[in-house]
C-alpha cells in the first residue's frame, strides 16, 4: 500500500527525463472548428506553469486537453507515460486536479460540504466518509484560510472568498497535479494577489505541479517558474519568465507595442505598454514604410 | 480542546465506521425525514384501505392485514383495497424518484417528467391503444409503457449534443411536450363517444379498481430499480456541480446521466402506465422532500418517501370528499401540485431566484 501510494503521488520523478503530463503533437478541435493543430506541450515536473496568450489563442482549450474535458481529434494526452483517456476516471482524479472556469455550487451548500465533495475519488460504496477524509477536509479549509466560513452558505460569499473554497475542493482532492483555469477572473487586486499568493505556497511548500491559464501577463511573469505563450493555437516561446519575455515577444504574441522593465519588487519582467501616441505613430509610420 | 466552526460544521456530516475501514455517511436531518415520511405513508395507508362504503376502523384494518380479521373484512382489504393502495405506494414512490433523478440531471425543477411530457407520451400510446385498436385494459398498458419509453428515448437522442445540458433538455421536453398534446388531441377528436370517455379516464390518472395484477410488474421494476438508481447517488451529487468538476472529480459523468435517465425514465413510464398521467407528483414530491431535509444534493430516497406518501393522502382526500371513486387522484394532485408549484413561484420569487 504505501509502497504503491509513493509511485502513484511519487513527486520524485521516475523518469527525470520524461514529464508526468504532456500533450504529444495533439490536434484540438471543437466539432469542426480546429483551435490548434500538432500540438506538443510538456508541462515540467514540480513546476508552476503558466499559459498566456491573446483571447482565443487556445488557452484553454489546452488545459482542457490535459485535464481529459476535451478529447484531441488527433494525438494523445499522456499522464504517467498512459494515454489519460484509457485511465479509470478515479485514479486519474487522484493524481490531477483541475478548477475548471465555470462551476456551480449547489443551492444551500455550506462550505464544508463542497469542500468535502474534493474527496469524491478516494470514496467508494463502503467507504464514504473515513476519518481521513474528514482530516484532509479541515486541513485543504485551514490552508486557503476559509476554515472560519466552514458552516457558511457557498452562496452568501463573496467572489474571493467562494474562490477559496473551490481552490480548497480541489486541494482536498490531494493531487500532486492541480490545473486552474483563470483563477483570478472577476477577482479585484487584492484577491488576485491573494490567490496567486496561495498558488505559489502549494508549489513551493507541498512540491504540487501547478498550471495555470492567466490574463495578466504581469501576474504570469511575477509567479510562474516556467512560461507557455501561446497565439493561434501554437507556441510561440516557452521558457522561464526571466529568459523568454522581451518587448518582441510581447509584440509577438499579443500585438501590443511595449517596454519591458524589471519589476522592483521582484526583479521578474514587467510589461509596461507603450502609451496611445507612440503606438498610433509607430501604426503610421509602419503604414507609409509599407 | 476548544470547539472550532470547521468541527460543528463537518459534524454535521456524520459517520458511521467500522473498525475495518469501512464507513457510512449518514444525514441525521434525513434520515428522520425519510422514516418520518414512511410512518405517514404507511398511516394514511390504513386509513385509505378502511375508507369507502363499507368503512372499516384501522385497528381491524391492522388486525386483517397481520392475517387476524373476519372473512369478510379480509375479503374487502386483500383483494379489493390493499392491492389498490400497494399501486398507489409504489406509483408515488416511482414518480417521486423518477422526478427527483430528472430535476437532479437537468439541475432545474421544470426538469419533472410532467413538464417533459412523459405523461403526454404514455397518454399518446394509451390512446393509440384505445381508439385506433380497442384494446383491452392489459393493451392499454402495454400501450403506456411503449409510449412513455419511447419519448423517453426521443428526448434523450434530440437533447443529446456532447452530453445532455439542464436547459437544452427541459426545453427539448416542452417541444415534444407540445407536439404529443397535439397528437393526443387529435386522437381524442376522431374517437367515438365512448371511447373518449373511457380515454378520459384514463387521461385523469385514476388508481380505482387496481388489482394484484398490476401490483407485481411494479414491485419487481422498484425492487431492481431502485437500488440501482441509490448506489449511484454519489455520482449524482457531484454531478449538481456541473459536467466540468464532476467530471475532474473522477465521475464517469455520461454513462452515470444515461443510465439515471434510462431508470427515471422506465419508472416514470411504468407509474404512468399503471394508473395514468398523475400529474404533479413528480415534480412536487422533490421540492417538497428538498424543503425538509434542507440538504442539497438529489435527496432520493426522501422524494421517493414523500412521492408515496403524498400519493396515498391525495388518494384518501378524493375518496373522502368525493365518495368512493367518484374522483380520479390525478385531480386531487393536480390541484394541490398546482397551488404548490404557484406558491413555490410567489415565493422563490421574493427570495430573488427566480
Amino acid at each position: 500500500m504505501s509502497a504503491d501510494r509513493t509511485t502513484r503521488s511519487g513527486l520524485n520523478n521516475r523518469r527525470s527525463t520524461v514529464n508526468r503530463l504532456s500533450a504529444d503533437n495533439v490536434t484540438l478541435a471543437y466539432d469542426q472548428r480546429v483551435i490548434a493543430e500538432q500540438l506538443s506541450v510538456g508541462i515540467p515536473d514540480r513546476s508552476f506553469t503558466v499559459i498566456v496568450g491573446p483571447n482565443a489563442c487556445g488557452k484553454s482549450t489546452l488545459l482542457r486537453a490535459l485535464s481529459r474535458m476535451l478529447r484531441p481529434s488527433r494525438g494523445r494526452v499522456l499522464l504517467d507515460g498512459q494515454v489519460i483517456q484509457s485511465m479509470p476516471a478515479k485514479k486519474v482524479a487522484r493524481t490531477l486536479g483541475l478548477l475548471p472556469q465555470s462551476s456551480i455550487a449547489p443551492d444551500g451548500i455550506t462550505v464544508a460540504d463542497l469542500v468535502g465533495r474534493g474527496r469524491y475519488p478516494h470514496q467508494g460504496i463502503l467507504r464514504q466518509w473515513s476519518a481521513e477524509d474528514e482530516r484532509v477536509v479541515r486541513e485543504s479549509m485551514a490552508q486557503t484560510g476559509v476554515a472560519d466560513l466552514a458552516e457558511r452558505y457557498v452562496d452568501e460569499l463573496s467572489g474571493g472568498q467562494r474562490q477559496r473554497v473551490w481552490i480548497a475542493m480541489a486541494l482536498a482532492q490531494q493531487t500532486p497535479l492541480l490545473l486552474l483555469d483563470e483563477p483570478t477572473t472577476y477577482l479585484d487586486i487584492q484577491h488576485q494577489i491573494d490567490v496567486l499568493d496561495l498558488c505559489a505556497e502549494l508549489h513551493e511548500e507541498q512540491g504540487r505541479t501547478l498550471v495555470a491559464v492567466l490574463h495578466d501577463l504581469n501576474h504570469a511573469a511575477r509567479y510562474a517558474t516556467h512560461l507557455i505563450a501561446l497565439r493561434g493555437g501554437r507556441i510561440i516561446a516557452e521558457g522561464a519568465p526571466n529568459d523568454i519575455v522581451t518587448a518582441e515577444l510581447v509584440e509577438e504574441v499579443f500585438g501590443l507595442r511595449c517596454q519591458v522593465i524589471d519589476d522592483p519588487e521582484t526583479g521578474t519582467p514587467l510589461v509596461v505598454p507603450a502609451a496611445r501616441r507612440a503606438r498610433t505613430e509607430a501604426k503610421v509610420a509602419a503604414t507609409e514604410a509599407s | 480542546m476548544r470547539i472550532t466552526r470547521a468541527d460543528r460544521a463537518l459534524r454535521a456530516t456524520r459517520a458511521i465506521r467500522t473498525p475495518g475501514g469501512l464507513s457510512v455517511r449518514l444525514d441525521v436531518r434525513a434520515f428522520t425525514v425519510v422514516v418520518l415520511l414512511l410512518l405517514a405513508a404507511l398511516a394514511a395507508s390504513v386509513v385509505l384501505i378502511g375508507t369507502g362504503d363499507f368503512p372499516i376502523p384501522a385497528a381491524d384494518v391492522l388486525k386483517t392485514l397481520l392475517g387476524d380479521g373476519n372473512p369478510g373484512q379480509e375479503f374487502i382489504v386483500n383483494e379489493l383495497r390493499l392491492p389498490r393502495v400497494l399501486v398507489g405506494l409504489l406509483v408515488g414512490a416511482s414518480l417521486g424518484l423518477g422526478g427527483a433523478l430528472f430535476q437532479s440531471i437537468s439541475r432545474n425543477p421544470l426538469g419533472s417528467p410532467d413538464v417533459l411530457g412523459l405523461g403526454q407520451g404514455a397518454t399518446a400510446g394509451a390512446l393509440v391503444v384505445i381508439v385506433l385498436m380497442s384494446g383491452d385494459a392489459a393493451q392499454v398498458t402495454l400501450g403506456a409503457l411503449v409510449g412513455g419509453l419511447a419519448t423517453g428515448l426521443a428526448i434523450y437522442l434530440l437533447a443529446w449534443k456532447q452530453g445532455v445540458h439542464g436547459y437544452r433538455l427541459v426545453l427539448v421536453g416542452i417541444g415534444v411536450s407540445a407536439v404529443l398534446t397535439a397528437v393526443n388531441g387529435y386522437l381524442l377528436t376522431v374517437s367515438d363517444i365512448i371511447e373518449a370517455s373511457r380515454a378520459v379516464v384514463w387521461m385523469t390518472g385514476s388508481l380505482s379498481g387496481r388489482d394484484w395484477s398490476q401490483v407485481w410488474p411494479l414491485l419487481v421494476l422498484c425492487a431492481v430499480l431502485v437500488p440501482l438508481v441509490l448506489v449511484n447517488a454519489r455520482g449524482l451529487r457531484m454531478m449538481e456541480m456541473g459536467d466540468d468538476v464532476s467530471y475532474a472529480l473522477g465521475v464517469r459523468v455520461e454513462r452515470v446521466r444515461l443510465l439515471l435517465m434510462t431508470a427515471a425514465v422506465l419508472l416514470t413510464a411504468a407509474a404512468t402506465a399503471a394508473c395514468g398521467p398523475v400529474s404533479f407528483v413528480a415534480l412536487t414530491a422533490p421540492q417538497l422532500a428538498r424543503r425538509l431535509t434542507r440538504s442539497p444534493g438529489p435527496n432520493l430516497l426522501p422524494s421517493l418517501c414523500m412521492g408515496a406518501a403524498l400519493l396515498v393522502t391525495a388518494d384518501w382526500i378524493s375518496q373522502w370528499v368525493f365518495g368512493a371513486d367518484q374522483l380520479p387522484v390525478g385531480v386531487v394532485t393536480g390541484v394541490l401540485g398546482g397551488v404548490y408549484l404557484l406558491w413555490l413561484l410567489v415565493t422563490e420569487r421574493r427570495a430573488g431566484r427566480i
